[in-house]
């Protein structure tokens, strides 16, 4: 919402000289009209003058310029070239001296044109930032030719109307009536502590009875709460006078001619929309206020054709729809230059069905912008007087008397109680009610003793808990910054803290991080071909995923039920842009679907990696420490030969006490290809609810050993199949008491082990904690080992 | 005899002072005070001398044995230094040449800024969530006073899961509003961090899926100026002791009375710069005492209980943090941005 300054003035005394922008702009938006920017329209334009032409020849070396003697009230004359050839001797014109700037940033000079000394330019139209819709008795081709009240040397910023101040608000949805410049003078009176000055719009008509030339019919009452015309005959259309077009500028649109531009005039002063139609084109006198039939069309005053649906409301005659309720005119109503009656409109709409209209219809006007959020509906009458007052001032035509207003339920004003102490209360402050009186008074509100009366352009203000919104008046006015700051009081015991999952997630974050692994973020939604990308089977469950009904793409249609696509991707682009040994950690949710039509939101740590220093251990190394940190005790690792996504051979599951806390390994080379990576990948994808699970939070102390360990070293030969786990498994039950960590430290295969075979060593520590062990005692362990290693694996001492 | 002893005290101590090692210095000790050593020899011929003569040969064959035993001593540890100092200087490193580190890995900044915040709302007593994605559009909008209409709901603006708008993809965090109102008991105290989804396309600014911070107070008279003072204290604790805030008038349907919380620019002290965008202040996050309706669809006594609410999108407070230009590189996760942080 743009907002003239000079406007402004009008209805309440904060003029420039008084205000500079700055200050207004912080005070209003400080009250609650937040201003967005300021501007000054003469911005750009710099010694720029009036100019009479006292006397023009030939161009002596040109046959189309003109050298021009031109008095700019200087002591001298100005010599100036131009091309231009619409001047006489004795008009006034826009100079732009040596020196001068120009709207778009033209500096001119003096200069010498094929010969001739030219001291400035004389300028046109568009060279000041105008058009003909400024200036319609100027013209485009050729020198802006003034026929304004100035003289040689005046500057000509004032003379085109470009000494105003426009600012920018930014309205908020419940404050529609702030998109007018009496909305916002009423904030500004407030804020300002000024009187605001309202004018009462006087028709003084010119007879007949507007009842005898139309007939109006609202048939969706419920659309349309309210339909209020006016009629006006004998329509003499021309340019508005200077001091509209200049307003209307001022406020962001273009000036059209007289009848348009106070049809826009008084939506910007009121807020209202309004409409005038070319009387002659409504058929059979008859305005039809209806939704659109099945297959009916409406060309616009845009010139484009619409198709209607039966959802939006249209302004109909007889036949068919002149225009588009609330959002634009119909091309077949249009005002012409041979318009010789109009009909004005002022009309209430629900806000709601002018959105979806103009939102469905791509078409969001002025007047749908205004219409949208909901507008006072005892408005209509003033706006439509308004626009026959300014009719009668601008002798464009003569008001038919009577008025047309089809307004079957007037809603009843809101009256409530102020409640001084509940108001005090919700603030946290001590204000007096008769400073909260005169505020919510000078707002506009009718207030008798503590009662108030809700001023009907506030539809904002609720009826159920009022004192809220008065909390908010009294405040905004009072200043937020001359509220109190305080801090709360608790009436509750609880201590706040982060749960014991939300510690753990922490912990882990850092693990990752201290194993080299960056925190990466990725969308929540992806495409279902990244199922497909990871080789996940066509009937498996994972593919059964909530789908967004209307996404931005196919990309995003899905919420994921695993992360790994996304860790893939991420690492499948680092990877092109070769960056070399790349981890990465992921904590965050996978969506799966619950029959309810909600998920279950189960978190997942995800981590990836590659480069030179990655293997399957590296990678099963820093699980291990995230198992470590959450103190998850006897964790195994199973080897996984059918995910499809991993490596048959360079694949395990993770598991504690049964139950798998997740899966990691290398990525199936079938996978990396198809992300178009030609390196290992690897990635493990962890159950973080199921680690958390299965964390021990008792932590108790173990004395330090008192007996030295003994140390015995074995290799035993086994089949090649077996895993060196299932091996470490059997020692650790047949160690007996004294064995306390049994390592593996090497695998070989090669010459003097048999094909198919391998030789598995294992370090053991063995310990008493009440007495030095002998070779005896450790003999007899490692003897009971090797036995059971025989009998059980057939694994045997090398 | 006495000018023997004279002269080897002379020669010995002029030699000991001379020697370039531990090797000379030693085969020095043996040359002058070794069994066969010249002091030795010279000491041998005490018997030849007189009873008158003896004492005074033997104290000054003793003072020459001190002295020269002093001087190698002295010599001795002087060449200990020297030698150490060599091998120190041998040993001297290129201090510059890089170190060898385990490299960890970095924090997503979201992340940088997500846990600093939840640490300043833990420190004061808050209560940390995040809850549902996926969620009913009664939490999302109908339970904060947003009515059936509101342009928000548009399926233009929303992703929706169901034909008949009944779940969406959250597109606040205020959704835990209701639901943390309608599970915990009073009062309440509580910081949800978490992802949200709104119909964006994705470009320099907007991204369909971002994370916002929604705080939230229920107690018995819970006041504007508490919000006030609570939203200045995370402030202050978030860029510093001398941040100035100002609250200005807004309008939200789940708060009333609703403001929005800027923070001065640190860059130019509120004069107005490129950073602010020539305002001044840097708007942070909007906010309000929660409006009543909200708390009665939740089954609070609005009579006894007010409570306050506020929302905050942290994209935009990392970016600013790190004057981050492109969204578009939170989620593209490059490392060389990651390690930047």
């Amino acid at each position: 919402m743009n907002l003239s300054r000079k406007w402004l003035t009008e209805f309440v005394d904060v003029g420039l000289d008084e205000v500079n922008d700055h200050d207004f702009a912080e005070a209003m938006t400080m009250s609650g009209s937040k201003v967005e920017g300021t501007h000054y329209m003469g911005e750009g334009i710099s010694r720029v003058v009036v100019g009479r032409i006292v006397e023009m020849v030939r161009h002596h070396d040109s046959d189309h310029m003109w050298t021009c003697q031109v008095d700019v009230g200087g002591e001298r004359l100005l010599q100036i070239v131009t091309g231009a050839q619409n001047q006489r001797v004795g008009d006034l014109v826009p100079v732009a001296l040596d020196g001068a700037t120009l709207p778009g940033g033209a500096e001119i000079h003096t200069t010498v044109f094929r010969g001739e000394l030219s001291e400035g330019m004389m300028c046109s139209l568009r060279e000041l930032g105008l058009t003909t819709h400024d200036f319609p008795y100027a013209i485009e081709d050729g020198l802006f030719v003034l026929q304004e009240d100035c003289s040689p040397g005046d500057d000509i910023v004032p003379i085109i109307g470009r000494d105003d101040h426009v600012v920018e608000f930014e309205i908020t949805p419940n404050r529609p009536d702030c998109l007018s410049v009496i909305g916002l003078a009423r904030e500004a009176a407030v804020t300002f502590g000024k009187p605001l000055r309202l004018h009462e719009p006087v028709v003084k008509g010119s007879g007949g009875d507007i009842n005898e030339l139309v007939k109006i019919d609202v048939l969706n009452p419920e659309l349309c709460p309210r339909y209020t015309a006016r009629m006006v005959r004998n329509i003499k259309i021309g340019p508005s006078p200077k001091w509209m077009r200049e307003r209307i500028a001022a406020m962001g649109m273009r000036p059209i001619n007289n009848i348009v531009d106070i049809t826009n005039y008084v939506m910007m002063e009121y807020g209202q929309p309004m409409h005038a139609f070319d009387f002659s084109c409504v058929d059979g006198g008859h305005i039809v206020v209806r939704t659109a039939r099945e297959g009916e069309t409406c060309r616009t005053l845009d010139g484009n054709e619409r198709r209607v649906t039966p959802a939006m409301l249209c302004i109909c005659d007889e036949h068919k729809p002149v225009g588009l309720a609330g959002v634009m005119g119909g091309e077949n109503s249009e005002i012409t230059g041979d318009t010789k009656m109009v009909l004005f409109e002022s009309a209430n709409f629900n806000g709601t069905s002018i959105r979806r209209t103009a939102a469905a219809l791509n078409m969001r006007t002025d007047a749908s912008a205004h219409y949208e959020k909901g507008l006072d509906p005892y408005l209509t009458m003033r706006a439509v007087n308004r626009a026959c007052e300014l009719v009668e001032l601008l002798g464009a035509g003569e008001v038919v008397d009577g008025i047309i207003d089809v307004f079957p339920n007037p809603p009843q004003p809101l009256v409530r109680e102020l409640d001084v102490d509940r108001v005090n209360w919700i603030l946290g402050t001590e204000i007096d009610g008769g400073t909260m009186r005169k505020i919510l008074t000078d707002l506009g509100f009718k207030l008798d003793g503590n009662t108030v009366t809700v001023p009907s352009w506030r539809l904002d203000i609720d009826a159920k808990y009022t004192q809220n919104d008065f909390a908010e008046e009294v405040a905004r006015i009072y200043g937020f910054n001359n509220i109190p700051s305080t801090m709360m009081e608790d009436s509750g015991t609880k201590s706040g803290g982060y749960t014991p999952e939300q510690a753990a997630e922490r912990t882990l974050g850092g693990v990752c991080r201290a194993c080299g692994y960056d925190g990466i973020i990725t969308y929540s939604f992806y495409s279902p071909a990244g199922w497909d990308m990871i080789r996940l089977p066509e009937n498996d469950p994972r593919r059964d995923a909530i789908r967004i009904l209307n996404p931005l793409g196919e990309d995003t249609s899905c919420m994921r039920t695993t992360t790994l696509p996304s860790m893939l991707e991420v690492l499948a682009r680092n990877w092109n842009y070769r960056n070399a040994d790349v981890k990465l950690y992921e904590f965050a949710k996978v969506y799966k679907k619950r029959a309810d039509g909600l998920a279950d939101e189960p978190k997942v740590l995800t981590l990836g990696a590659y480069g030179e220093d990655m293997d399957f251990y590296t990678l099963k190394g820093t699980v291990e420490e995230l198992c470590d940190a959450l103190r998850i005790d006897g964790c195994e690792y199973v080897p996984v030969k059918d995910n499809p996504s991993y490596h048959p051979g360079r694949c395990a599951a993770l598991y504690a006490d049964g139950e798998c806390l997740g899966v990691l390994g290398q990525i199936h080379p079938l996978v990396a290809k198809n992300y178009g990576v030609g390196d290992e990948l690897y990635a493990a994808e962890l159950d973080f609810p199921a680690m958390f699970a299965h964390r021990t939070t008792e932590v108790y102390y173990t004395p330090l050993p008192r007996f030295p360990a003994v140390m015995r070293d074995i290799s035993v030969v086994c089949d090649d199949a077996l895993t060196a786990g299932e091996l470490a498994r059997c020692i650790g039950k047949a160690g007996g008491e004294y064995l306390e960590s049994v390592e593996v430290f090497d695998v070989y295969r090669g010459p003097g082990i048999p094909e198919g075979k391998k030789s598995v060593s294992f370090s053991l520590a063995l310990r008493s904690g009440d007495q030095t062990l002998t070779d005896t005692h450790a003999d007899e362990a490692v003897a009971a080992i090797l036995g059971a290693l025989e009998r059980d694996y057939g694994a045997v001492i090398r | 005899m006495k000018e023997q002893l004279e002269w080897l005290a002379q020669e010995s101590l002029g030699a000991v002072a001379a020697a370039a090692g531990m090797a000379e210095l030693d085969a020095l000790r043996v040359r002058y005070l070794g069994k066969k050593g010249e002091l030795t020899a010279i000491l041998k011929q005490m018997g030849k001398l007189s009873a008158e003569e003896r004492p005074a040969m033997g104290q000054l064959a003793n003072s020459v044995r001190a002295e020269l035993e002093s001087a190698i001593e002295e010599r001795r540890v002087a060449l200990e230094e020297a030698a150490l100092e060599a091998r120190l200087e041998a040993e001297t490193l290129d201090v510059t040449m890089p170190g060898k580190r385990v490299r960890g890995g970095h924090r997503h900044p979201m992340d940088i800024v997500i846990d600093e915040l939840k640490d300043i709302f833990v420190g004061m007593g808050f209560e940390v969530d995040d809850g549902p994605e996926v969620e009913e559009s009664v939490y999302n909008f109908d339970r904060l006073n947003t009515d059936e209409n509101h342009p928000a709901r548009e399926w233009t603006d929303t992703f929706y899961l169901d034909g008949e708008s009944r779940t969406l993809l959250r597109t606040q965090t205020s959704n835990m509003e209701p639901r943390i109102m309608e599970t915990r008991t009073l009062p309440i105290r509580a910081a949800v961090f978490g992802r949200c989804y709104r119909k964006d396309e994705v470009d320099a600014t907007h991204s369909p899926m971002f994370h916002q911070m929604e705080g939230v107070v229920v107690d018995k008279h819970i006041t504007f100026a508490d919000l006030k003072g609570l939203l200045h204290n995370m402030a202050v604790q978030m860029y510093g002791p001398d941040t100035v805030t100002r609250f200005r008038p807004h309008h939200f349907p789940f708060t009333e009375p609703s403001c929005e919380m800027d923070v001065q620019c640190h860059k130019c002290g509120g004069k107005g710069c490129p950073t602010c965008k020539g305002e001044g202040w840097i708007e942070l996050l909007g906010a309000g005492v929660t409006n009543p309706h909200v708390h009665e669809m939740s089954g609070i006594d609005t009579s006894k209980y007010s409570g306050l609410a506020w929302g905050m999108g942290l994209e935009r407070a990392a970016m600013r943090r790190f004057k981050i230009a492109d969204l578009r590189l939170m989620f593209e996760n490059d490392v060389r941005f990651l390690e930047q942080f």
